[in-house]
């Protein structure tokens, strides 16, 4: 495959000079909350580019990890988020809809957005032909609308793997916002060859794989962190609204020992006014709406206004 | 099979460094240096500006942060540009407000691909420190001296154009080096070399750098370091940027002025959950009797009129 220096999706847009977003309600945050709901299979298929398992399949130990998730984390981790009043945005890997419908209709009962993470967490797009690709993504388009009559607006990949067309084939079968780029605290408009497609904030810094398994930190100090990342886009966001995104997975943030810290977390940000308790469909559909143009018009400007050296 | 005889030989094993690229001298036994206004610690704040193109490879060596997943690697291209559309401008917030004074190593592919960021780097009077082409021209011993040779003079001319400044400051892409790089960059008029983090003071090049000053910059308290590479908490970074101001501030009421070199990238330090912390250091450091805020620069005149 060609490599290309530069992706080309999307326009230099700094912080001090973009337009100004508002959220409804005038709100200085938008908040969303994005649950992984995943299967990882016990024999996935090889992939030549990454291995789905550190270990020789089957990989017990880690499978059972994930299977928790499903089996246990999953409910209690819905319960709070019920409790507290915030409805989830879910990265789903479709085959859950097959594997477990259980967890599906509860979703759907709590009035969540499913969104796609592919078919199975095992399964990456990493070599793929695009008509294999194309293939994938209508499946999940198809069960996700079966499960829950929901239209797929979101994408996360599997592991973040993609390849250098996947935005404009999710751009073709209607997909209007990506997580898979982290270049931003705000919604960025996408270039993409059809359709209109945004990126938004799903931040890997406080999603709690990555604080837990790879930054290594406590349930407190995860906390800590959600509550110090709110508040620094609460301040900002009385100039410009801001996204916060907190995304989960139910095999680490439903264990017994991790819930209450993320729960106060959320209890500390549900004692402001001026945030509004968004899906990732909202939050996208707002500002493809009212934003998308004007930053793309804001960029070329930006670019044009440069005088060469 | 075994090591040669010539592994037991030892050729410069000898009074002071093994090589010629500076002297040994320890810290206590050299001159005080006398910073202005009979300040004691003089700040250097570092903000690194870096671009990682898609297509950075792993060669010579993994770039810091480099792009490490599969092609296209969006995940860590996006975060690390993250750092120049948001996170930057978080950092010369806290730097303005402090009071302080920055400078900035900045790619020079990055000053050509947003002329808005040099622009604005330039307005607010930080000081551009070359920082080379970007993160995927990784100087290495293997690279031969013409192309070294043409990387150094193209990052510091198209810098120096963009910029207007004079641009005397060096600092490699991930503080590499090719056994040339330290002789080249005394050719092409640089005035003062980042790479070599082993001293708390500005120190000579000698051989064949003569003329050339190191000023090391921070490596081991620095936010790559302590968050990127040991995930340690802003708040913990924080701490021991207070506590090295306040050792080096007495160290230098014996032994004359010191230097503190904070070293922040905006795509670790620039995240909303950290720069409160970062914000209250350099606060906090400012606020200390005895601190002079300085350019790199500025520094380097200092040092270089009196040692």
């Amino acid at each position: 495959m060609e490599r290309k220096a530069e992706p080309g999706l999307y326009d230099y847009l700094p912080l001090v000079s973009r337009p100004t977003i508002r959220w409804p309600g005038d709100a200085r945050v938008a908040v969303w909350v994005a649950p992984n709901i995943e299967f990882y299979e016990l024999m996935p298929p090889p992939n030549m580019t990454k291995n789905a398992w550190q270990r020789p399949n089957p990989d017990v130990m880690n499978y059972a990890w994930r299977d928790y998730g499903n089996r246990v984390g999953v409910f209690r981790m819905m319960d709070a988020m019920r409790e507290l009043d915030v409805r989830g945005s879910v990265s789903l890997n479709v085959a859950v809809c097959q594997h477990h419908p259980e967890i599906i209709r509860r979703c759907v009962e709590l009035g969540w957005e499913l969104f796609s993470h592919g078919v199975y967490n095992t399964r990456f797009v990493l070599n793929m032909t695009q008509e294999q690709e194309r293939q994938m993504i209508r499946d999940v388009i198809e069960t996700i609308r079966n499960a829950s009559g929901q239209h797929t607006d979101g994408w996360l990949s599997p592991s973040l793997s993609n390849n250098p067309w996947t935005m404009d084939l999710l751009a073709e079968h209607g997909v209007t916002y990506t997580c898979d780029l982290f270049h931003d605290d705000q919604p960025m408009p996408l270039r993409t060859a059809t359709g209109k497609m945004c990126s938004i904030p799903y931040s890997l810094e406080m999603n709690d794989v990555l604080v837990y398994t790879r930054a290594m930190k406590s349930p407190r100090e995860y906390g800590r962190m959600i509550k110090a990342q709110f508040d620094q886009l609460y301040r900002e966001g009385a100039d410009n609204g801001m996204v916060l995104c907190v995304p989960l997975h139910p095999y680490l943030i439903g264990q017994p020992h991790r819930l209450e810290p993320f729960v106060e977390a959320l209890d500390y940000i549900k004692g402001h006014s001026g945030v509004w308790w968004a899906t990732g469909r909202e939050i996208a559909h707002w500002y493809n709406e009212n934003y998308h143009e004007a930053a793309v018009e804001h960029a070329a400007k930006l670019r044009n206004d440069d005088v060469p050296a | 099979m075994s090591l040669p005889d010539s592994y037991l030989r030892y050729d410069s094993r000898r009074y002071g460094m093994d090589h010629e690229l500076y002297a040994w001298s320890m810290l206590p036994d050299r001159p005080k240096i006398r910073w202005p206004g009979e300040a004691r610690l003089a700040l250097w704040i570092n903000i690194a500006l870096e671009h990682f193109p898609l297509d950075t490879g792993q060669t010579p060596f993994p770039p810091p942060r480099g792009l490490e997943r599969p092609y296209p690697d969006y995940w860590n291209y996006t975060l690390r540009d993250y750092g120049n559309r948001v996170g930057c401008y978080r950092l010369f917030r806290i730097v303005d407000e402090a009071g302080a004074k920055a400078s900035v190593a900045m790619n020079a592919a990055l000053a050509a691909s947003t002329p808005f960021l040099a622009d604005y780097v330039v307005e607010h009077g930080y000081e551009v420190i070359a920082h080379g082409v970007d993160m995927a021209h990784l100087h290495a011993a293997g690279l031969d001296e013409a192309t070294e040779r043409e990387w150094i003079e193209r990052s510091l001319d198209l810098l120096r154009k963009r910029t207007g400044q004079r641009v005397g400051g060096w600092l490699s892409p991930g503080q590499g080096q090719s056994p040339a790089t330290l002789k080249l960059l005394a050719r092409s008029g640089v005035d003062y070399c980042c790479d070599w983090s082993n001293d708390d003071m500005p120190y000579r090049f000698s051989g064949p750098a003569e003329g050339l000053l190191s000023m090391p910059y921070a490596f081991d308290l620095s936010d790559y370091t302590c968050m990127g590479l040991w995930f340690q908490t802003a708040e913990e970074f924080a701490d021991q940027l207070v506590a090295k101001a306040r050792l080096l501030l007495d160290e230098a009421g014996t032994g004359g002025g010191r230097m503190l070199c904070v070293s922040l990238h905006p795509s670790i330090s620039g995240h909303p959950y950290r720069v409160g912390a970062i914000r209250e250091a350099v606060t906090r450091i400012m606020g200390m009797p005895g601190v002079w805020a300085a350019t790199p620069a500025e520094i380097a005149a200092q040092f270089k009129a009196q040692a």
